[in-house]
Order: structure tokens, then sequence, then C-alpha cells
């Protein structure tokens, strides 16, 4: 047994919160910088120089990359050695997320009653939360601040066994069609297939934390994200959707098994500001 | 394509002459809303009252700022998505407003009012906040504060770098990029 008090949590959540709404992981920017090299259109590489730019700026003057600091998506892994002290674990990460926001100047984007009032609850909380319990004695807690625009653009579709794996690679390319230019593209595109309803989002989610340049684990579903990748592509849509040749920078996908009758698919969109990092207490 | 100085109110003249592809710096005073503000705003209009702002020849930026730390102007500032908006715009481009700032298409409609009344639909980059924040150099709350993020913010802004995406006579900067970019499988 490790006890740890929840005081840790809330802070790592409050420095996550912060450092990722500032700083851009290194895969990202990279992945962008190589999109500059390959873009074809004018536009689209004035479009790439100026996100480039921008995280620039950001890191310099400390502030948000992007004014939508997002919702704040909470992974967190808990070893079962564990032994919370000091409080409730959750009401420890919605503390970090309040401190966080307030003291880096972030935009609190979320509203209390989502269809009637709309009230904004000021602090950015309540943080959507997924917890599971791991082996061992350690908290891995993942943070990925999500933008509106590109979670807008999701979507979960109940395909079935006759869809096969090329009724996949239509449905993801015709959601990123149809999303456009609406999402920030270049956008990276998180696929989940398998589990149920509610668990192939997850995935989906879960697919856009592994890092942009890192194969999928599974040579088949590799080969998979790269036809859907080049694809989507092809589609035109290009830097902010205004034309060119970088639609996405990534497809990533994950998979679970699923019921005999089921193929659940879903695509969550993330925007080129893939924001997301990690810290282990 | 040719880059344009542009001052607001805007000028109906100086707007037919844009064209979708053209970059745009635009100077002067501008007005945040989003989809709330654009809820009242319109409200406003229907019962026949006075809204908080002048629309004739004004310029919407659809934009929820982050907060300003102390001594700063405006904090991260990019566009938010504008299809949103687009059930509110015919409306408001029929009262008066003449020009609109975000990401993303427009609807037909909006389209279609744009070339009726001599609108302008304008993209900024989305995402590229910190940028844009330093083209803001006055900003003030002139209603909704209880919207926080969202509330109508008069903006001062000088040299603000757009690219026109619709222009009055009814092109489309998204059709035709797509179109010229687009392969075949």
């Amino acid at each position: 047994m490790r006890e740890i008090d929840v005081a840790q949590v809330t802070g790592a959540v409050k420095e996550l919160c912060i450092n990722t709404n500032i700083y851009l992981p290194d895969d990202v920017k990279q992945a962008l910088r190589d999109a500059l090299e390959k873009e074809e259109s004018p536009l689209g590489r004035e479009i790439l120089q100026v996100i480039l730019d921008n995280h620039g700026i950001a890191e310099g003057e400390k502030m948000p990359i992007c004014q939508d600091t997002g919702a704040a998506i909470v992974f967190l892994e808990v070893g079962q050695e564990v032994h919370f002290t000091g409080g409730a674990l959750e009401e420890a990460v919605n503390e970090g997320v309040r401190q966080g926001y307030s003291e880096a100047y972030l935009r609190k984007s979320m509203v209390g009653d989502p269809v009637i009032q709309r009230k904004n609850t000021g602090d950015n909380t309540p943080a959507i939360i997924y917890t599971r319990i791991v082996p061992g004695d350690r908290v891995k807690i993942v943070f990925a601040p999500k933008g509106g625009g590109a979670e807008n653009m999701s979507e979960v579709r109940m395909m079935t066994a006759a869809h096969g794996i090329e009724g996949v690679k239509d449905f993801v390319v015709e959601r990123v069609r149809k999303s456009g230019g609406n999402p920030c593209p270049p956008i990276v595109v998180g696929v989940g297939i398998g589990g149920s309803f509610e668990r192939c989002a997850m995935l989906a989610k879960e697919a856009l934390m592994r890092p942009i340049g890192e194969p999928n684990p599974d040579p088949v579903f590799d080969e998979v994200e790269k036809d859907i990748l080049r694809r989507v592509n092809n589609l035109g849509i290009g830097p902010q959707g205004l034309g060119g040749r970088t639609t996405a920078l990534a497809v990533h996908m994950k998979t679970v098994p699923c019921h005999i009758a089921s193929m659940p698919v879903a695509v969550n969109i993330q925007c080129h500001a893939s924001r997301h990092g990690e810290k282990i207490i | 394509m040719k880059t344009v100085e542009l001052n607001t109110p805007l000028d109906q003249d100086k707007l037919a002459e844009l064209e979708a592809g053209d970059k745009v710096f635009l100077s002067g005073e501008i007005y945040t809303a989003r989809d709330a503000a654009h809820k009242r705003l319109v409200a406003l209009l229907e019962e026949g009252k006075e809204l908080p702002f002048d629309l004739k020849g004004a310029v919407i930026y659809y934009v929820g700022p982050a907060p300003a730390r102390p001594g700063q102007v405006m904090n991260s500032a990019g566009p938010t998505t504008s299809y949103r908006m687009d059930v509110f715009t015919p409306l408001l481009l029929r009262s008066g407003l003449r020009g609109t700032i975000g990401k993303g298409p427009r609807s037909q409609e909006v389209r279609d009012a744009m070339v009726k009344h001599g609108g302008v639909y304008f993209a900024a980059v989305g995402g590229a906040a910190a940028g844009i924040a330093s083209s803001v150099k006055e900003a003030e709350i002139i209603a909704y504060e209880d919207l926080g993020p969202e509330a109508i913010r008069r903006l001062v802004v000088e040299r603000m770098p757009l690219f026109v995406v619709n222009d009055t006579k009814g092109n489309d900067l998204f059709e035709e990029g797509v179109k010229k970019y687009r392969r075949d499988d």
C-alpha cells in the first residue's frame, strides 16, 4: 500500500493544465514542420507558417496556443496499491483544473446546464474524468484540453460486420470530408473500433494521445491508418480548409473486441493544436 | 489575389472590390460575438429593440478570448467555427452588418445574404490565437458580461491579418481551394 495525498494530484493537474495549453508536444510541432515542407498550396504554406509562428509566440509570451483552452479531459490510471488520503480524488482533479485555468488566465469554456440555461461554470470545471484501476502503486495522469470546434466534428456509428474494413475507411474519410475547414485542419483523426457504443468513443479519444510518427503496434491497422491518411489528404481540404494537400497530420486507430452482432466505430477529430501531456506520481 | 488595407466601418465600394483569396489587413473598431450573444442580438432585432452597438457597416469577430492578464490588452483570441452563427447571420446582414470573421465555411443562406446585401466573410487562422492577439490594441466589454468569454467586446484592431473567403460576388475560397487540390484515389 502506498499513500498519496490528493493534494499531489491537484498540483499535477494544475501544472498539466497550464503547460499543455502553452507548449505543444514536439511530435505535433515536427509534423506541422514536415507538412510545411510538403504542402503544395502557397496559401496552405502561409497558413502553416502562421500556425508554427504562433507556437513560438505562445511559448515566449506564456500565452495559450489557442483561446479555446478546451474541456479538461483527464485520464487517470490508478495503481491498485494506492490509497488516496486528504480528500476525494475527483474533487482534487477539479481543484487542479480550477487553479490551473484561473492562475494561467486560460479560458473557462464549460456551461453547467448544457441545454436550457447554459451558464458558464466560471472555473472550467467539471473536468471529464476517466479512471482505470491498474496494477502497481503509481498514478498516471494524462491531461488533454479538447477544443469544441474539432470535437463537434466527431461521430459514432454502429456499423456491422458486413461493412468490413472498407466500410470503416469510407466512414472515416466521409467524416473528414464533411468536417471540411470547421475543425481547424490539419487535423489528427482518432478512430476507435469495437467494444460498445460508449467504449469505441473512448478508444477514439485515447488514440489521439499516441505520438505522431509512432506506428500502430498492429501492422495490419498500421497499413489501414496509412491508407486512410492518404485518402484524407487527397480530399484537398488543406490547412484551415482553404485548399491544400495537408488535411490530416495522422490517423490513429485503436481496437478492442466486440459483440458478434456489432462493429461500433467512432471518429474523434482533433485540431492541429493537439495538446496533451502526462505526469506520473 | 491582392493585399488590401481595410478600415471599419466598412465602405460598400471598397467591399465590392474585394475578391475571394485576397489578403486583408483590417483596422478599426470591430465587435466580438459568438453563439450566446448572437441569440440575444437576434432576439432584440426581432423585438424591434436597439442593439448594444451600431450594425451599420460593422464587423463581427466570432471569438471568445482567453481572459487578459493584468496589464495585457488581449490574451489569445483566435476565431471560432462560423457555421454555428449561420442561422443568425442573414438577419444581421439585412440589418446593416457587412463583415464577419471566423473559421470554416458558411451556409448557402449566409452566402446568398452576403451577395444580396454586399457583405464579406473573412477567415482568420484558427488556432493561431496568441499571434492574433497582438493586432488588438483596445478591448472593452460593452454587453452581456454575464456570458463571460461570450460577452460582446468592442475591439480596436490594427492591421489584423485576414483572408477574404466569401466576396460580394458569391465566390467561395473553400470551394475553389478544395477543388484545386483534390486528387482522385
